[in-house]
C-alpha cells in the first residue's frame, strides 16, 4: 500500500484516496468542433508510461480534495503531490 | 522402537516441566520449549507425513519455517489447524496433532502404490494424461486434489478472536538473531521507535544452538542479556511469535502475530492471533539463512534431515538426529554437528565430504581426535530403509566429480544429517523488488540494490560468519536510526568478540551421483513437498522449458506451502546445468507473500459476519424488522423487500402491495434515495453541465428529472432535483449511489471550474423519506397536512406534477415533493431523519380507513416497469446512452454538457445499437429470467446470434400477466415483431416487442 502525501493533509495511506488518471488533461472548450478522432482522443486516450506519471487522485476518505501527483509508474515512488492548478514540480517527461 | 533419543542434559528445554501429546492418537511426552519437531524425535517418531505425489514416507527434515515434510494438522474440531510445520508448532499439554495425506493410516498408505506407478507420473503428467475428454477435467482433478496431499479445513465456524493492528515505527527489524538483536540494540540506543520481530518463541536465532563461547557466556546468555536491555528501552517493542511475512510498498510490512498458538485456546479476551500492518521509516531485514539439502538418490527417507537442523535439535531441544548418525556435506558447516554429537556421545558414522580437499574449518581439525571418519572426496550414493533409513551407500566419486567410482561401502546409520550449502533468506528483500545477485563463492543468490529503505544484515546478506553478523547488524541498525533521524549521544558497542571462521568454499554437484542414471532407479529429489526430482527438471528442460518461471509451473517446483525455500537453488542449478548456463543467466524466480502461509483468520480479523461492510439503516428500520419485512441488499442499505403476512409467499405479498398501490394508497421507506444539497450562485450552471436536459429555466419550486452521462455519452445516474431557490438546488440520485454522484461533481467543480460558485453536501442521512403513492395519496396527505395547499379544492394548478413544498406533515416540518416512479399520484415527503418513524406511524394510522398498505421494494420494482421506468444499474449497464433508452426529449439542443459530443459519434447512433424495448410473451404466465438472451429467430442448433437481453422480468399483477424490459438492436424499429428468448429448461419462449410503456402511456394517473 502506497504512502501519499496528501497537500492538504500530509501523508495518508493510499486507501484513503481514489485514483483519478492522467492529471493536465483539460476538457476541450468546443467539443463540438472537434473531430470524431480528437474528441475520442481526449475521451480515451491516455499515455500510460512506464516511468514518472503525473496524476489525479482525491482524498477521498480524508479532506475530499483532488490533487495531482507526480507517480514513478515502475518503482511507485512518489515523485512529488501539488493541488490543481499548479505547474507539475519537475517537469513532465 | 520407543527408546529416547534425549540427550541427559542440556538444550533450552524444561526437563522439570514435562508436557503429554498425542500424534495420530498414540501418547507421547515432552518437555516445555519443546517444538512438537524435536519433542517427536525425542520419542524416536521417524515417520511423520507422506509425500504428496508419491506417498512416500516421510520424517522431519528442517528445524525451521522451511519445513517441507513435515506437515500436521494440529487441534480438533473448529480449531484444527491444517498444514501447519511441526517445526514450529509449540508443544503444550494435551495438544493433539494428526498426520496428514495417508490413508488408510501413516504406516500402511494405500496411495504409496502411486510410487510403484511413478514412471508414468513425470513432471506436467496431468496437462498431458487428462487432456481428453476436456469435459472430463473437472472429474479428473476431484480425484487428483483427493490424492495430493492437502490437509483438510476445519468443518466448523472458527470459534476464536482474530485481531488487527496499525502501527508505525522509524526502524523495524525482522529477525532476532545475532544480526537482528545487535541492530535493535544500535537502533534502540538512539531512541528511535523500533519494532523487532522474530518468528520463534524466543530470541536469539542461531545463538540458542550455539556451543561456542561469546566473551565468557554463552551465547545464548548473551541473546538473553540483549533481550533484557531491549526490555528496558521505552520505544522499543518486541514481537516474538511474529513472522514477517510480507513487504510492500512504500515500506509497509505484514506480520503475523501467533498470540495464543502456544496454548490450548486463547485466554478469554486474547486473540488467537494478530495481524500487524507495520509502516516503518527503515527496515532492517536480519532473516537468517536456509540449509540446502543435497540431491542425491533416495534423499527422502525418514532420519535424513539438513545438518543444521540436527545440530538445532541437539544443542536447543537436547535430541539427538539418530543413534548412528551419518554427516554428508559439500561445505563446512557441518562439522561443528560432529564435534558436538560426540561432546553429546552421540556415534558419528562419518563424515562424507564431497570435497577432496581437507577443510580449513576449526572443528574438522578436530575430526582425528574425536576418532569421526571423514570420507573426502566421497558421496552417498543411495540409502536403505522403509519407513526409517537403515543404511547409507557411500562411494568414492571420480575427478569431475560426475560419477561415482570404486566399491560401495555400506555404512549403518539411522540418520543422515546433510548440508548442500546456505542460501540467504532474501525473500522479503525480493519482495521489497530488490536487486538479487549471484553469489559464486557461496553459491547462492545475495541481495543487491535495494529499491526501498531497507538494508539486510548477517546470513541474509550472505555474511555465515558471527562476528561479521553481529558488526553488519549493529551497523545496519546504527545507520537505519540515523536515516530516520536518531542518533545516539553517548554510543555503545555491546557487541561480543565472536571467533567463528569464515565458511569454506562450497562443491555444487547437483545432483550428486549414483550407480544408476538420474531418472532411473532412486529418485533425488529437489522439492521434497511437491515431490519434484531432479529427473523432473531434467524432462522440462529436454522439452523445451527453458524459462525458469515455466520450469516451476510445469514441475510445481517451489509451489507448494513452503514456496521451495530449501529446493529453489537445487532446481535452479540443475536447470541451469541442463541448459549449459550459469545460475545467474537462468536467473531466479520472483519471491511473492506470505514468507509462510498465514491463516484467513488473521487476514479477516474482526471483519467477519456484520462487520464485514458497514450497514446502513433508515430511522424506520426496526419498524420494517418488527413488521416482518423481508430484506434486500442496496448498496449498503438493508431495504424491506415485501412484508409477508402470515403465510403469504413473495409473489402474494408482492401482488398485494402491487394492487394497494394502484387501487388505494401505499407508503414506502424510500430514505435510501441519495440526496445532494446544492448551493451557489452558479448551482444551475453546474446542473446544466451535469445533466442532458436544461436547468437555467426551471421555477423555483419544481422538479424536473435528469440523466447524467459519463463523457463517453454512457448513463451514470438518473433522478429528480427540485429548485428550492434561485441558488439552491436538491438533487436526487438512485439509492447508494449519493457518494459516487457526489464525487463526481467534486471532480469537475475542483478539477475543471474551479472558479464555479457552487457547493455540494451530500444529505442523504439527514432526512427520512416517505413515498405516499395510489389515487388516495392526496386524500391521505390531507389528513395531516397543514400549510400546504394540496389543490383539493382548487385542483391540481395549486401543487402540480414535478413541484415542492413546504408545510407541516403530522404536527412535523416537512418538504413535500409531488413525483412519481410508480405511475400513480404520489408524494415524497422529507422530514428531519429522527422524526422518520412518527411520520411514518401517522401514515398508517391515518391511512386505515383507506387500507394504506406499506411496500418494498420488489413491489416498486414491478410499479416502475410496468410503466417502463427503467432503474440505473438494471437497464443500463455503462454502455447504454440516453438515446439508447428512448430519452431523445431530454438532451438538451441549446447547451454543451458532459458527455454530449459523445452521443454524436458514429458509434451512437448506429441503427443497430441496443435499444429499450418491452417484451410480452406469448403465454402470458410466463416469466422470462433476468438476463436471458434474445433471438431473432425460433433457436436451432447453437451457436445463436444474440440479438439483446432481458433487463428486468415480472409478473404484472395490474395486467394479469407477465411483463419485461430488455435491451434490443435496433429495438424501436422492431415493435410489433416476434423474438425468442433460448430458455434452460424448456426450448424457448415466444414474445412481441412493444413499447416499453406498458400501463398508463399518456400518464394519466399520475397527474391526477
Amino acid at each position: 500500500m502506497l504512502r501519499i502525501p496528501c497537500p492538504f493533509c500530509g501523508p495518508r495511506d493510499e486507501s484513503e484516496f481514489a485514483y483519478g488518471g492522467e492529471a493536465h488533461i483539460a476538457r476541450p472548450e468546443n467539443s463540438w468542433t472537434l473531430s470524431d478522432g480528437d474528441w475520442a482522443d481526449y475521451v480515451f486516450m491516455r499515455t500510460n508510461p512506464k516511468g514518472r506519471h503525473a496524476e489525479r487522485w482525491r482524498h477521498s476518505h480524508g479532506c475530499g480534495r483532488w490533487f495531482n501527483a507526480l507517480r514513478d509508474t515502475a518503482t511507485h515512488e512518489i515523485v512529488a503531490t501539488y493541488r490543481i492548478g499548479e505547474p507539475t514540480p519537475t517537469g513532465r517527461r | 522402537m520407543t527408546r529416547s533419543f534425549r540427550t541427559g542434559e542440556g538444550g533450552r528445554i524444561d526437563r522439570s516441566k514435562p508436557i503429554g501429546f498425542t500424534f495420530d492418537g498414540k501418547t507421547y511426552a515432552g518437555f516445555a520449549g519443546d517444538t512438537l519437531a524435536s519433542a517427536l524425535l525425542a520419542n524416536g517418531v521417524r515417520l511423520v507425513a507422506r509425500s504428496f505425489k508419491y506417498h512416500r514416507p516421510r520424517g522431519i527434515f528442517s528445524a525451521g519455517a522451511e519445513e517441507p515434510n513435515a506437515l500436521v494438522r494440529v487441534g480438533d474440531g473448529a480449531r484444527a489447524l491444517p498444514n501447519t510445520r511441526a517445526t514450529q508448532v509449540e508443544l503444550y499439554e494435551g495438544l493433539a496433532a494428526y498426520s496428514q495425506n495417508n490413508w488408510p493410516s501413516l504406516r500402511f498408505d494405500a496411495g504409496a502404490a502411486a510410487n510403484l506407478f511413478s514412471r508414468l507420473l513425470p513432471a506436467g503428467f496431468y496437462y498431458k494424461t487428462f487432456m481428453r475428454p476436456k469435459r472430463m477435467w473437472q472429474w479428473y482433478e476431484r480425484r487428483i486434489r483427493r490424492a495430493a496431499g492437502m490437509g483438510r479445513a476445519p468443518d466448523a465456524p472458527d470459534p476464536d478472536l482474530y485481531d488487527k493492528r496499525h502501527a508505525h515505527c522509524d526502524v523495524l527489524i525482522v529477525g532476532g538473531g545475532p544480526a537482528g538483536l545487535s541492530a535493535a540494540l544500535a537502533a534502540g540506543q538512539t531512541g528511535a521507535r523500533v519494532i523487532l520481530a522474530d518468528e520463534q518463541s524466543e530470541f536469539g536465532g542461531t545463538l540458542l544452538g550455539e556451543t561456542g563461547k561469546l566473551g565468557g557466556a554463552s551465547a545464548a546468555d548473551w541473546a538473553a542479556d540483549a533481550v533484557a536491555e531491549l526490555s528496558a528501552m521505552p520505544e522499543v517493542r518486541l514481537l516474538p511469535r511474529a513472522t514477517v511475512f510480507g513487504y510492500y510498498d512504500h515500506n509497509h510490512l505484514g506480520i503475523a502475530e501467533r498470540v495464543a498458538d502456544h496454548l490450548p485456546a486463547p485466554t478469554a479476551g486474547t486473540p488467537r492471533q494478530r495481524l500487524w500492518k507495520v509502516r516503518a521509516k527503515q527496515v532492517v531485514l536480519a532473516a537468517g539463512s536456509h540449509e540446502r539439502p543435497l540431491v542425491f538418490a533416495d534423499n527422502d527417507r525418514p532420519g535424513i534431515m539438513l545438518a543444521g537442523a540436527a545440530r538445532s535439535y541437539l544443542n536447543r531441544y537436547g535430541v539427538r538426529a539418530g543413534s548412528r548418525v551419518l554427516i554428508f556435506t559439500n561445505n563446512d558447516s557441518a562439522y561443528p554437528l560432529a564435534v558436538d554429537l560426540a561432546a553429546a556421545g552421540g556415534d558419528v558414522a562419518a563424515v562424507v565430504d564431497l570435497r577432496p580437499a581437507a577443510s580449513q574449518h576449526p572443528a574438522a581439525w578436530r575430526m582425528d581426535e574425536l576418532k569421526i571418519e571423514v570420507l573426502r572426496g566421497y558421496a552417498v550414493a543411495g540409502t536403505k530403509g522403509r519407513l526409517r533409513l537403515k543404511s547409507a551407500t557411500v562411494m568414492a566419486l571420480n575427478a569431475d566429480g560426475n560419477e561415482v567410482a570404486g566399491g560401495a561401502r555400506e555404512i549403518a546409520c539411522d540418520a543422515i544429517a546433510m548440508s548442500g550449502g546456505w542460501s540467504p533468506a532474501v525473500h522479503l528483500f525480493s519482495q521489497s523488488r530488490g536487486a538479487l545477485e549471484y553469489d559464486e563463492v557461496l553459491a547462492a543468490f545475495v541481495p543487491g540494490r535495494a529499491v526501498q529503505a531497507t538494508r539486510s544484515a548477517g546470513a541474509c546478506n550472505g555474511s555465515f560468519d558471527l562476528h561479521r553478523c553481529f558488526l553488519e547488524g549493529f551497523d545496519a541498525g546504527k545507520a537505519a536510526a540515523a536515516d530516520a533521524g536518531f542518533t545516539a549521544e553517548d554510543e555503545q558497542r555491546p557487541l561480543p568478540a565472536a571467533t567463528q571462521a569464515k565458511p569454506g568454499p562450497v562443491r555444487m554437484i547437483n545432483p550428486v551421483p549414483s550407480i544408476r542414471p538420474v531418472g532411473q532407479g532412486p529418485k533425488h529429489f529437489v522439492d521434497f513437498q511437491n515431490d519434484v526430482t531432479a529427473a523432473d527438471i531434467g524432462l522440462a528442460a529436454r522439452e523445451g522449458y527453458a524459462s525458469v518461471e515455466h520450469t516451476k509451473r510445469y514441475t510445481t517446483t517451489g509451489m507448494g506451502t513452503d514456496q521451495g525455500k530449501t529446493s529453489s537453488l537445487n532446481a535452479l542449478g540443475l536447470l541451469a546445468d541442463q541448459l549449459a548456463l550459469a545460475i545467474p543467466d537462468v536467473g531466479a524466480t520472483t519471491f511473492r507473500p506470505p514468507y509462510t502461509p498465514v491463516t484467513f483468520g488473521a487476514l479477516a480479523g474482526r471483519d467477519i459476519g456484520e462487520l464485514y461492510a458497514p450497514l446502513r439503516r433508515t430511522p424506520m428500520q426496526r419498524w420494517h424488522e418488527d413488521a416482518g419485512a423481508a430484506f434486500e441488499d442496496v448498496g449498503q442499505w438493508k431495504r424491506p423487500f415485501y412484508y409477508p403476512r402470515r403465510s403469504e409467499t413473495k409473489e402474494q405479498a408482492v401482488r398485494r402491495e402491487v394492487l394497494a398501490v394502484r387501487n388505494s394508497v401505499g407508503i414506502l421507506d424510500a430514505s435510501t434515495l441519495g440526496k445532494i444539497d446544492i448551493k451557489g450562485p452558479d448551482a444551475a450552471a453546474l446542473l446544466d453541465w451535469i445533466y442532458t436536459n436544461d436547468w437555467a429555466r426551471l421555477g423555483v419550486g419544481r422538479c424536473r428529472y435528469g440523466v447524467m452521462c459519463r463523457e463517453d455519452g454512457m448513463v451514470l445516474d438518473d433522478g429528480v432535483t427540485a429548485r428550492l431557490g434561485e441558488e439552491h438546488f436538491l438533487m436526487h440520485t438512485t439509492s447508494g449511489n449519493a457518494e459516487r454522484v457526489s464525487a463526481w461533481l467534486e471532480e469537475w467543480l475542483q478539477t475543471e471550474w474551479p472558479a464555479m460558485r457552487a457547493r455540494c453536501t451530500v444529505v442523504t442521512e439527514h432526512y427520512a423519506t416517505v413515498a405516499v403513492a395510489g389515487p388516495n395519496a392526496r386524500r391521505l396527505l390531507a389528513a395531516l397536512a397543514a400549510g400546504i395547499d394540496l389543490g383539493i379544492d382548487m385542483g391540481n394548478a395549486a401543487f402540480p406534477h414535478m413541484s415542492v413544498r413546504e408545510g407541516v406533515v403530522a404536527g412535523i416540518p416537512a418538504r413535500v415533493f409531488r413525483v412519481s416512479y410508480t405511475g400513480e399520484l404520489s408524494y415524497e415527503i422529507n422530514v428531519k431523519a429522527r422524526h422518520g418513524l412518527t411520520l411514518w406511524r401517522a401514515l398508517l394510522t391515518a391511512g386505515e380507513r383507506f387500507g394504506v398498505m406499506p411496500f418494498g421494494t420488489e413491489a416498486m420494482h414491478v410499479l416502475r416497469a410496468e410503466k417502463g421506468y427503467i432503474m440505473v444499474g438494471q437497464e443500463t449497464d455503462g454502455t447504454v446512452t440516453p438515446l439508447d433508452l428512448g430519452m431523445e426529449r431530454a438532451i438538451s439542443t441549446r447547451k454543451d454538457f458532459l458527455g454530449k459530443r459523445s452521443l454524436s459519434r458514429a458509434d451512437m447512433t448506429k441503427p443497430d445499437r441496443k435499444q429499450l424495448v418491452g417484451l410480452l410473451t406469448e403465454d402470458p404466465d410466463d416469466v422470462l429470467p433476468e438476463g436471458a438472451h434474445i433471438v431473432a429467430e425460433q433457436p436451432g442448433k447453437p451457436p445463436l446470434q444474440a440479438q439483446g437481453h432481458v433487463t428486468s422480468s415480472y409478473y404484472s399483477p395490474t395486467l394479469g400477466r407477465s411483463i419485461a424490459l430488455a435491451l434490443l438492436r435496433g429495438g424501436r424499429g422492431q415493435l410489433g415483431r416476434q423474438v425468442f428468448v433460448p430458455r434452460e429448461d424448456c426450448g424457448s419462449s415466444a414474445a412481441t416487442v412493444v413499447d416499453p410503456a406498458f400501463y398508463d402511456p399518456k400518464g394519466v394517473r399520475l397527474h391526477g
